[in-house]
């Protein structure tokens, strides 16, 4: 998987190669490194934003990094690693929500991570929100896909989210 | 000073708007002045060729004691002597009529039409600008999609030069109206409506907003005018909101997103997308207005991604559009 770590670096000789070594060490396949050496935080840090592959190890990576005096504010791991909430309406349950879930979950690529469902009446249509993640952008659309030609079949609302860019 | 003449058809809320605000300003703009020769609804006409006196045109109006000449729509756009067509009869989804042919008579006699009529221009704007083209009039209709918003205008001057990828937004405030309150008073969809029709939100027949159709008909015009698409209604994936659940609002809300109408047009080949469909939105994102409010996000190469918040419809709101077309006229005829 792909992570992103934000670290504060003390501006003072060696601090760069403090901060990268660990990541090597602990296997991880450094991948981008930018160093905003020409401004400092308000700490008087120097942020530091490093982008690596690695398979685990990045609870003791952090513990490492902080035993050198390295500040870590902020890491990701879900750069590659999609997620997006849907919201169905409908008779859910009746129209077999374990298969739908199966179906997400078959793919290889995708998997319904977190369910929520609200049923008013035995007789109402029910509400269930649905967390899918996928492994890109390119897998959550085709998941989402999926869902959508499920849902018109069995004669759901899907509820897709807007497509939005992160705004900073 | 450049003085044009306006006729008006249409003496319905947004005529009335339009007079409303061009007697407020005694029709003039800096150095130009737009006289009001006629005034049209399906009772008959006032007619002067030295320009009405608008102000008393309204009193009399409002007072009923209006008095019309026995002249139709037609005959006026056909015979008087104007500039600019102000065409603001009501919507019709199906024939865009009466408003389409109005437009296309005027047209034909080369006379510039500006219109919040969203019927006509969903149905036949490749032939109408062909028309106007051919005729050397101008056809504009910034009031027909997101009323007060500048849409089209803001494409066509600040935004030039722009490569425009997407457009999405709520484009019908009646829905979002609906969706806003239920989320916010946790109240059922059949109660918020109830109440929406009392208020005058929605009509007496809500199908139109709640269907998603008059959504759908915006972004059938913002397909053809922006994007050169050549659409329909009928092509537009339509979804309403009549099946929008309180439950699946708060589902919805627990996980920072609120459920709004979007209806939205993205032009490439085969990944097209004509759509109007209840969609989550960010509650921290700026398409997430709320009431009768309305929104677009335009995508843009250049300048990223724009966005437009504004009233969606009202009289004078309305009317604000459609002065800006015509002032755009009157800034290059």
């Amino acid at each position: 998987m792909r992570i992103t770590m934000d670290l504060e670096l003390k501006d003072i000789p060696g601090q760069l190669v403090k901060a990268l070594e660990p990541i090597s060490d602990a296997g991880g396949n450094i991948v981008s490194v930018v160093h905003h050496h020409e401004e400092r935080t308000s700490r008087g840090t120097i942020a530091l934003q490093v982008v690596f592959d690695m398979e685990d190890g990045l609870g003791p990576l952090k513990e490492q990094l902080e035993s050198r005096d390295i500040k870590v504010t902020r890491f990701n791991e879900v750069r590659l690693l999609e997620h997006k909430s849907v919201v169905l309406v409908g008779h859910i349950i009746h129209s077999d929500i374990r298969d739908t879930i199966e179906q997400i979950d078959s793919t290889g690529y995708a998997e319904v991570v977190d369910l929520a469902m609200s049923m008013p009446a035995i007789s109402l249509k029910s509400s269930a929100r649905i967390g899918i993640n996928a492994t890109g952008k390119i897998e959550m659309k085709k998941a989402v896909k999926l869902l959508r030609n499920i849902a018109n079949k069995k004669d759901l609302l899907l509820i897709e989210p807007i497509e939005t860019e992160e705004i900073r | 000073m450049k003085t044009l003449n306006v006729a008006v058809i249409g003496f319905g809320s947004v005529g009335r708007g339009v007079l409303k605000v061009l007697a407020e300003h005694k029709g003039i703009y800096g150095d130009v002045e737009f006289k009001v020769v006629a005034i049209c609804d399906s009772k008959g006409a006032v007619m002067d060729k030295k320009g009405l006196d608008v102000e008393n045109v309204l009193k009399q109006k409002s007072n009923g004691d209006l008095k019309r000449v026995n002249k139709t729509s037609i005959e006026v756009i056909n015979e008087c002597d104007y500039d600019i067509l102000v065409e603001v009869t009501p919507t019709d989804a199906t024939t865009g009529e009466p408003g389409l042919t109005y437009i296309t008579e005027a047209l034909k006699r080369g006379k510039n039409v500006v219109t919040s009529n969203k019927g006509p221009v969903a149905l036949k704007y490749k032939a109408l600008c062909d028309l106007a083209k051919k005729n050397n009039a101008l056809f504009l209709f910034e009031a027909t999609v997101g009323g007060a918003m500048p849409m089209f205008n803001l494409m066509r001057m600040p935004l030039a030069g722009n490569k425009v990828t997407n457009i999405m937004g709520i484009f019908n405030g009646t829905c979002n109206y609906i969706l806003t309150r239920m989320a916010n008073e946790e109240l059922p969809y059949d109660m918020v409506l109830s109440e929406a029709k009392e208020l005058g939100i929605a009509e007496a027949d809500p199908t139109y907003d709640v269907e998603g159709i008059d959504t759908a008909l915006k972004v059938v015009i913002l397909a053809n005018a922006v994007f050169g698409m050549d659409v329909s209604l009928k092509d537009v994936d339509r979804v309403g909101i009549s099946s929008i659940s309180l439950e699946s609002l708060k589902l919805a809300s627990e996980a920072g997103m609120v459920i709004k109408l979007i209806g939205e047009v993205k032009p490439n080949g085969e990944e097209r997308v004509l759509k109007v469909s209840p969609r989550l939105v960010p509650k921290n994102h700026p398409l997430a207005v709320q009431g009768t409010l309305n929104a677009a996000m335009i995508q843009t190469k250049l300048a990223g991604d724009i966005f437009v918040i504004g009233k969606g419809a009202g009289s004078v709101e309305t009317a604000s559009a459609i002065l800006s077309d015509m002032l755009y006229i009157a800034s290059i005829k």
